[in-house]
């Protein structure tokens, strides 16, 4: 009997974690960003292909493109929607990239600017075609992409017809932003 | 002591099976997956456009408010299907998904390399039975086979900039998809 509900609830157990805590295998992590290029393809594992069919949402397919979720800043820190967080510098190589702020769950965020992301057309960039994105609870001058104050948020940085997914084994040269925390309210 | 920590061991042994079993069972079981929501939106075999993201109401989690989205929820079990879009000024993307919403084929506008995406869908059996000099003149169209009967298509198109929506939206809703 004791060795039964030890064996339901470890398996249960190790089933729950590994499906909420989100990080499946084969990720390509570049600074604090992490994208599962497998996850488009038909060889996506069976762990991402529950956390899938729990979450319903549907991975981006490997001949649209890859995207890559920042969950932390560059120090390892849970990004905090009551701080400014500085993106900084490029993206790897992509036909056109979007970047969206959600929360955990992966819902969009309401703040009075009305705006939950760019693309890389609407970005106001620096004179050598990097650029800075301030991510905050207060109005800023330039790209400022609100957090509405939320206490915990994720960025996701999506790349359009990009060779990186491809070529994930060269993930780590590919150049992201840099995710900085700044002053905090 | 030995028997007990056996007990124990065994113990854990079928815990890591009934872990292996729920994983792979899960996505079969799952009832509010993409398909799921989908579906209770969307007719078999036409498209639907899909209403986007905002922060009080989304039909799934982390989708990508920059793009205009149509859904084609297909059943190949009447036969094959035809399937086109024109493409749009700036990004258009096809992406296919089984019944358990793996993608497991995608192309967008320049890997067409046409004004209209244009395709043929139909399963393994029903390309094993097309013609065979039917096979030759198909030389110039794509022919998409789905690993499942069931499945989506999901049309996204990319509106750089807010004022782009209406035309995007205007190349979306001239999609195809229907039985041959």
């Amino acid at each position: 009997m004791l060795g039964l509900a030890i064996a339901a609830m470890a398996g249960l157990g190790a089933t729950w974690i590994s499906l909420t805590r989100g990080s499946a295998y084969g990720g390509v992590t570049i600074g604090a960003w992490t994208g599962w290029p497998k996850n488009g393809t038909p060889g996506i594992d069976p762990y991402a292909r529950a956390m899938v069919a729990r979450t319903g949402e549907l991975p981006v397919g490997s001949g649209d493109g890859v995207a890559f979720y920042a969950r932390t800043d560059d120090a390892g820190q849970p990004l905090d929607g009551r701080c400014d967080v500085l993106l900084s510098g490029t993206t790897p190589q992509a036909r056109f990239w979007t970047i969206t702020l959600y929360d955990p769950e992966g819902r969009l965020v309401a703040n009075s600017a009305q705006r939950q992301g760019f693309t890389s057309q609407e970005i106001v960039r620096n004179g050598d075609g990097s650029f800075d994105i301030m991510v905050g609870p207060r109005v800023r001058p330039g790209n400022w992409l609100p957090t509405g104050g939320v206490d915990k948020y994720v960025l996701v940085l999506r790349l359009y017809d990009t060779p990186i997914g491809m070529a994930s084994r060269t993930g780590s040269e590919a150049p992201m932003p840099s995710v900085t925390k700044r002053a905090c309210l | 002591m030995i028997r007990l920590a056996l007990w124990v061991l065994g113990a854990f042994l079928l815990g890591g099976i009934v872990h292996l079993a729920t994983v792979l069972v899960l996505p079969r079981m799952a009832t509010q997956d993409a398909y799921a929501r989908v579906s209770a939106m969307a007719p078999v075999n036409s498209v639907t456009p899909l209403p986007g993201p905002t922060p009080e109401k989304a039909l799934m989690p982390f989708m990508d408010p920059a793009f205009q989205v149509s859904v084609c929820r297909y059943d190949l079990s009447r036969g094959p299907l035809k399937f086109s879009v024109p493409i749009s000024q700036a990004y258009t993307s096809v992406s296919f998904y089984t019944r358990s919403d793996v993608p497991y084929y995608a192309i967008n506008d320049r890997a067409a390399g046409r004004r209209v995406i244009e395709l043929d869908l139909m399963t393994g059996a029903q390309r094993a039975a097309l013609p065979e000099n039917e096979e030759i003149t198909a030389a110039d169209r794509l022919i998409v086979t789905s690993p499942t009967t069931a499945g989506l298509i999901m049309i996204r198109a990319l509106a750089p900039e807010a004022g782009w929506v209406p035309t995007v939206r205007t190349a979306l809703a001239a999609a195809q998809c229907r039985p041959q």
